[in-house]
């Protein structure tokens, strides 16, 4: 098939709206919590596809920023569902239900940990740099997991979902077109970013770092900005996915978690704008049907990744477009 | 503008060069010749910053080995590497976008340089002809808005006419006033365009003057023309 890539995109962008509007005009909440949770997936992927597909940067370490998006959450709405204030040595903080708030710090603190993190590894490439992510996710993991005022190993319940102004995000279908237009609104981030001065270059410094820095441009700078916007992202969907669940849990932070954002984008198309929202829709959809038809789903997401990487290595984009690259 | 003194540099234990001096002067066109294997586009990187380097090295007032590569470039230094290779996932606007500074050389005064390149702004630069990848390299050069053009055997492998047209874009870079530094083994070429040349030994320079004053004799000593 050849499609123009614009039409996939926009079909894909649609797809997720027209299913939970189906599912809200047929009463079915739970098909509108599943379109929500692959709204949240989709926009961790988006952060993940900034670095990755654009900049060539394999992560598997992105679940730091997914848990620490959803601990922010979990900590700031724990001290508000308990009353005591945050005290962090001389500094009281007041916790608080209101999402933009708390989105406002997961994505802060996120974007921190993301530049010192990309300050240390960025110094590698390749394979050191998959395992030096890895080896920071396995830190955070094992931290939350001892981290017992917050839950430990048994994580946190947040008892009822935070707050937006002018929505009740404890019904299903607002909570849902919360989280999408967030998406949306990455999507046409990562639109914008991937035709700018600084996408292209970082493009450029993926496909040959040597001569963008022959050109007077840095790039360990370009791909540490990436990696910083990249965590920010998927800080904030974890801030979102952890309200989804209302509940935060050390396997936020799991390698798991990583590696499943990887075969999303994977799924959809590296680098492609529809790529990591049709790769969490698909990978939702799998979840769900196939879930429900054997334990051992996984082998079967397994074996369709392998046809994906075999056969279509552009991806779902890919054989849509029947271009196996965004600029091919 | 660039003064270069007594540079030496390694590839790892196997010294390349054992004291290079050469300078080029603001608005002047400076050849670096010399037969393969003797050290000239390893002085070009060092130069460039693109591999470690002993002596001096000024560039516009500036000690280049105090500034990492990127910064030297910023500086003005707009080098077109050896082997061509644009980013050929990108298309040809994009390659002069991602990289431009502000100046007068903008995609428009590239495509008016090159003719070519600017019948072909919006396709891939992979799928560009060896000899409008050439251009493209150069064009991307220029798009950094460089004070000191860079160029490293540019018209190496292309077809007789090609290499014309890039010729001619070099003389006209030249009779705007831009201050070029040139590697080719060309010295019909050359001779047109480079007011002054000097000339690589075994990783030293043995012969350094102006162009009209390279007699035959020389020439065929030292680089074998």
């Amino acid at each position: 098939m050849r499609l123009p890539e614009g039409w996939v995109t926009a079909a894909a962008l649609a797809l997720l709206p027209a299913v939970a509007l189906w599912a809200w005009a047929a009463d079915e909440p739970f098909t509108i919590t599943l379109a929500t949770r692959a709204a949240i997936l989709a926009l961790a992927a988006v952060g993940l596809n900034v670095a990755l597909g654009i900049g060539g940067l394999v992560s598997l370490g992105h679940a730091v920023f997914f848990g620490i998006g959803g601990y922010a959450m979990g900590i700031l709405a724990f001290h508000a569902q308990t009353y005591a204030p945050l005290e962090i040595g001389p500094l009281t903080i007041a916790g608080t239900r209101s999402m933009p708030l708390i989105w406002l710090v997961a994505t802060a603190a996120s974007a921190l940990v993301a530049w010192l993190i990309g300050l240390l590894s960025l110094r590698t490439s390749g394979i050191y740099f998959i395992m030096i992510t890895l080896a920071f996710g396995q830190m955070a993991f094992y931290f939350a997991i001892s981290w017992t005022a917050y839950g430990g190993e048994d994580g946190l319940s947040i008892y009822v979902r935070n707050g937006f102004p002018g929505l009740n995000t404890l019904v299903p279908i607002q909570f849902f077109a919360l989280c999408c237009a967030v998406l949306l609104l990455a999507v046409a981030l990562q639109w914008r970013l991937r035709a700018s001065g600084f996408g292209l270059a970082l493009d450029a410094a993926r496909q040959a770092p040597a001569r963008v820095e022959a050109a007077g441009l840095s790039p360990r700078r370009l791909k540490l900005a990436a990696f910083v916007l990249s965590g920010a992202l998927t800080g904030l969907a974890g801030a979102l996915f952890a309200d989804l669940n209302r509940f935060v849990s050390p396997s936020m932070f799991s390698w798991q978690l990583s590696g499943e954002l990887i075969v999303l984008i994977v799924l959809g198309g590296t680098g492609r704008l529809a790529g990591p929202v049709i790769g969490a829709a698909l990978f939702v959809a799998l979840e769900h049907w196939l879930g429900g038809l054997t334990e051992f789903w996984l082998v079967w997401l397994g074996a369709i990744l392998l046809g994906i990487v075999l056969f279509a290595r552009g991806g779902v984009v890919g054989l849509l477009t029947g271009r196996a690259g965004p600029h091919v | 503008m660039l003064a270069v003194e007594g540079l030496t540099a390694a590839y790892g234990p196997v010294p390349a060069l054992f004291g290079v001096t050469l300078a080029v002067a603001e608005g002047e066109a400076v050849a670096l010749m010399g037969r393969n294997g003797m050290g000239k586009t390893t002085t070009i990187r060092a130069i460039c910053r693109m591999m470690p380097s002993r002596g001096r090295l000024a560039f516009a007032g500036r000690d280049l080995h105090r500034l990492p590569s990127h910064r030297a470039a910023r500086l003005g230094l707009g080098l077109v590497p050896e082997g061509r290779r644009c980013f050929g996932g990108l298309t040809v606007a994009e390659n002069l976008r991602c990289v431009a500074r502000p100046g007068p050389w903008d995609a428009d005064a590239v495509a008016d340089l090159f003719p070519r390149l600017g019948e072909r702004m919006g396709q891939r630069a992979g799928t560009l002809s060896g000899g409008e990848q050439q251009m493209l390299a150069i064009g991307r050069a220029l798009a950094t808005n460089p004070r000191l053009l860079v160029l490293d055997e540019a018209t190496e492998g292309l077809a007789p006419l090609v290499r014309a047209e890039i010729w001619d874009a070099v003389a006209r870079l030249r009779g705007e006033g831009l201050a070029i530094l040139l590697v080719d083994k060309s010295l019909k070429e050359l001779s047109r365009v480079a007011d002054r040349a000097v000339v690589l030994e075994r990783g030293r320079d043995v012969w350094t003057g102006a162009m009209a004053d390279l007699d035959g004799d020389t020439a065929a000593r030292l680089i074998g023309v």
